[in-house]
């Protein structure tokens, strides 16, 4: 087959499908191509963390404006995701962290934003009763929460597709060339050919750019989640601790979803990860560290998605420096559920109207040029 | 991290026969079963059983002893009582002993864990009072525990009616027996007898079984459908369609069974390839005739690799035992060939009767695929089939997108209960007759493990 659009986007995970909305929104019908299925990576299997405390400095302009969508998110996709605002903390057990989180909590302020705090031991344990003793306070957003992740990329699915997208899955990229008037791009199932195309290709994504000769060191790996049997209700917040590796938080179902960015052994070639209980075990003592009557509940499942992490942390957002009509937004660390639905926006900019009001210039793809000379 | 040679997975005939064929060839190897006793389901407690309760059990059950002897005498190390809760494709297995969790490791595993009985979401299948018939011939194997108030039998498959044999002669009131093959299946299974009846001995022990509770007065339902169990809290009743006309019998005990199948999370953990198994109606591991998965230096053997029954799976154990020594180095091919080829002959007899069995007792397609919308599919999650429908018509094309979307085998079993229902209506409703779209994707622990046995794990360190 040989079809012709106006915009590609190169994987089905939440960035392709949040870009295919947005330009949707305005107009625009794009194709999106997935080699499995929507959300069948990343996007369908992470924690569903809504965070925005703690974040990288350049990030927060994008994880605030998320955070405003989240919030209202059936006002975007008709659905409301099982968004859930109950707030996050990350823990001090000791003055010393507390003095850390305070100064994080300044140079956020610096910034001109508001939404992270300091709160007292007393405040802590009010909202977080069953923490373990001797905690001196916490870094805390009110407005953190979480999601259902595979929910949301469904119901970003449906609503981009209501509003003209096509969504093609078991379709594989193989390679991208320039074109006549654009772009052409060989798959298993024919030549597609766009004007714009996105690379929202996840772990997969700096295929593309080595293709178009601007590769990142972009590396692919599997950070795994566990998940418990279900409990009566104790915990509202997600909590995180300072100096551990914690994620923590119970769903409205009762089950708790343990991460904190604990890694399988991956084979990316395979797509095939191993868990590495060793490396569990250390989540699992700081679980029982920070919540003792967690001891006897039992794990049903663990799992690892793959996800692409830059060395900085942050992701590349923004257009391609070597080849007009190119866009990328990949490599979001582990981190990137929460930003999706700003990130598509972005995106639609760019391509619609060639800028975004959002800082991005700290996603750019070159940054690692500069580095190396 | 503690290094075997070889590890052998379950303690049932095709385990006991594996590591004991593999430990006479010289192999240092290492059973594990979460068991206290060797002898796997079928042989289940045989070393320990009063003399009286294993006349009842009948003379197969007798030649268990002969195997956990042999087994015994080699130089197989033994760990009873000791669950499994993870293998990967590195061969590495996170086990669970008294409290302990462990991981360790071997240069090759067998996995030996035979079948479980065919989970079927029927109406009124989660009430309580009713069970599996597998769960009530384990009470009567293991405690000699048999229900007082009297029974009714429904489903399909040889089991059932061993049961009910086991039971008339233990002194239980059989209500009924209600066989759900449909009616077809007798012609549909003739054309297998000539191959059969090679093993005629099977044959002749159910025709025995069944003239002998038919002359004992118990009533016998044939082509029963629409099926249900119905009741408030508690099973009051079952209900039937039956030559035409609506039946109802009062019970408050209803013991189900629909054949079984290769239990399968353990090699699907594993990332052992799986394929759809028509005649059986079930997934099965793929492995060449050595029993080799298609990850390296894993095996599988018995029934967990597609039923075969006890006698072929302690040759398949044999075999595979041989193999392992090939594999380990101890025999080349041709010792290998020599030494399996017997077994190979015998297990090809013994098999020939599984064409014929696996079409005589064939489940209604309808009572796997086509559950009603209201029926829960998933009791972990309490999911019912209209629930998996929607999604699947939602654009959710196969059972993992089903899993994320629904929750339904998210559950603490794993899925172990509604995998091979959501794969077949999945397949039904897109009308996709060779189930190309896979079942769950299994990820560890498959076996209970808390966060403090977590938190303790002995990764035993290796030596700096
Ligand atoms: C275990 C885990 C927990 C996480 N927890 C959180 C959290 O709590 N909060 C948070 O904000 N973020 C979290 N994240 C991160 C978040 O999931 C990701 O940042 C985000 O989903 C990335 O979306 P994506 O669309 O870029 O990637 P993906 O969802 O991976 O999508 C990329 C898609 O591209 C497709 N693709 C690749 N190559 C090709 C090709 N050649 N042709 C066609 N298609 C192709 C892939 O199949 C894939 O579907 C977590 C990640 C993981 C793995
Ligand atoms: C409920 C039921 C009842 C049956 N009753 C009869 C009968 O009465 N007569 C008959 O002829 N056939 C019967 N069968 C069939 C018969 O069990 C098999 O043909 C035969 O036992 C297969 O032997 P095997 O070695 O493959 O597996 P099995 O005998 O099933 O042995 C498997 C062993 O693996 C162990 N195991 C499984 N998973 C784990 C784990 N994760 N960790 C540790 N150990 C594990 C089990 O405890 C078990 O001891 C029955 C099957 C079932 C499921």
């Amino acid at each position: 087959m040989n079809a012709k659009s106006d915009v590609i986007i190169i994987g089905g995970g939440l960035m392709g499908l949040s870009t295919a909305l947005h330009l949707g929104r305005r107009g625009i019908k794009a194709v999106v191509l997935e080699k499995a299925s929507p959300g069948r990576h990343a996007s369908g299997v992470n924690a569903g963390g809504l965070r925005q405390l703690n974040r990288h400095i350049a990030e927060i302009p994008l994880t605030v404006a998320a955070a405003e969508i989240w919030k209202n998110i059936r006002e975007l996709v008709d659905d409301d995701c099982d968004v859930v605002l109950n707030g996050q903390v990350r823990v001090a057990e000791s003055d010393a962290q507390l003095q850390k989180l305070q100064a994080r909590v300044d140079a956020v302020k610096a910034q001109g934003y508001q939404h992270e705090q300091i709160i007292d031991s007393e405040t802590l344990y009010r909202l977080v009763p069953r923490l373990v003793g001797g905690c001196v306070g916490a870094l805390y957003n009110p407005d953190d929460g979480s999601a259902r992740p595979f929910h949301a990329a469904t119901a970003f699915r449906h609503k981009a597709i209501a509003l003209g997208a096509e969504i093609r899955s078991g379709v594989e990229v193989l390679a991208i060339e320039e074109s006549n008037d654009g772009w052409k791009l060989d798959t298993n199932q024919g030549v597609f050919s766009a004007a714009n195309v996105v690379n929202c290709a996840g772990a997969w994504a700096n295929c593309f750019a080595a293709m178009l000769g601007e590769s990142v060191p972009l590396t692919p790996k599997a950070p795994t989640l566990m998940v418990t049997e279900r409990l009566p209700p104790f915990l509202d917040l997600t909590v995180g601790a300072e100096g551990y590796q914690l994620s923590f938080k119970q769903m409205q179902n009762g089950t708790v979803i343990i991460g904190g960015a604990h890694l399988a052994k991956l084979d990316f070639e395979r797509e095939q990860s191993v868990i590495d209980f060793a490396t569990l075990k250390t989540s699992a003592q700081t679980v029982t560290r920070f919540f003792p009557h967690m001891a006897q509940v039992r794990i049903v499942r663990s799992w690892a998605g793959i996800e692409g992490f830059m060395p900085d942390n942050i992701p590349v957002i923004g257009k391609s420096a070597k080849a007009a009509g190119i866009f990328h937004a990949f490599g979001f660390s582990a981190h990137g559920f929460q930003l999706s639905p700003i990130v598509g926006r972005i995106l639609s900019e760019l391509i619609l109207d060639g800028k975004t009001d959002l800082p991005i210039e700290p996603f750019d793809i070159r940054r690692f040029n500069e580095s190396e000379s | 991290m503690e290094r075997h040679e070889l590890i052998v997975i379950g303690g049932g005939p095709s385990g006991l026969a594996a590591a004991t064929t593999a430990a006479n060839a010289g192999i240092e190897c290492l059973l594990i079963d979460e068991q206290a006793n060797p002898g796997g389901q079928i042989y289940r407690a045989v070393g320990t059983i009063p003399e009286q309760r294993a006349s009842l059990l009948g003379p197969d059950y007798n030649y268990g002893r002969k195997l956990v002897d042999q087994f015994n005498q080699s130089s197989a190390s033994y760990l009873p009582g000791t669950t499994l809760w993870n293998l990967n494709s590195q061969r590495e297995i996170g086990i669970l002993r008294d409290g302990q969790a462990s991981l360790i490791s071997a240069d090759r595993i067998i996995i030996a864990t035979g079948a479980m009985e065919r989970p079927v979401p029927f109406p009124g299948w989660t009430l309580p009072g009713v069970m599996s018939a597998g769960a009530g011939q384990i009470l009567l194997k293991s405690s000699g525990l048999v229900p007082a108030q009297g029974v009714v039998l429904a489903g399909v498959g040889p089991l059932l009616l061993l049961l009910a044999w086991q039971y008339l002669h233990a002194g239980v009131k059989i209500h009924a027996i209600l066989d759900m093959s449909p009616s077809g299946n007798i012609w549909r299974a003739l054309p297998h007898l000539p191959g059969a009846l090679l093993a005629h001995h099977y044959i002749l022990k159910g025709l025995r079984y069944q003239m002998q509770l038919k002359m004992a007065g118990v009533k016998f339902f044939s082509g029963v459908t629409e099926f249900h169990a119905v009741g408030g809290d508690l099973l009051e009743a079952v209900e039937f369609t039956h030559r035409g006309g609506r039946k109802r019998i009062d019970t408050h005990l209803l013991l189900s069974h629909f054949g079984v199948i290769p239990d399968s999370h353990l090699s699907r953990c594993a990332g052992c390839d799986h394929t759809w198994d028509a005649n059986q109606l079930c997934w099965r591991p793929v492995a060449d005739k050595w029993g080799n998965s298609s990850v390296d230096g894993i095996a599988i053997v018995g029934d967990g690799s597609g039923i075969g029954g006890a006698v072929a799976a302690r040759h398949a154990g044999r075999i595979a035992g041989f193999e392992a020594a090939r594999a380990l180095g101890r025999m080349d091919e041709k010792q290998r060939d020599d030494a399996a080829r017997e077994d190979q002959g015998w297990m090809r007899d013994d098999l020939r009767v599984r064409p014929f069995l696996e079409a005589r007792f064939h489940p209604p397609a309808e009572l796997l695929s086509a559950p009603p919308d209201e029926t829960v599919v998933c009791r972990c999650e309490e999911i019912n089939a209209g629930a998996i429908r929607t999604a699947i018509h939602a654009g959710h094309k196969d059972a993992n997108q089903v899993k994320f979307l629904t929750r339904c085998g998210m559950g603490p079993c794993q899925g172990r209960q509604c995998d091979n229902a959501v794969s077949q209506i999945v397949a039904r409703e897109l009308g996709d007759k060779k189930m190309i779209s896979g079942g769950y994707r299994i990820r560890p622990p498959i076996r209970p493990l808390t966060i403090e046995q977590l938190a303790a794990l002995d990764e035993g360190a290796d030596p700096k």
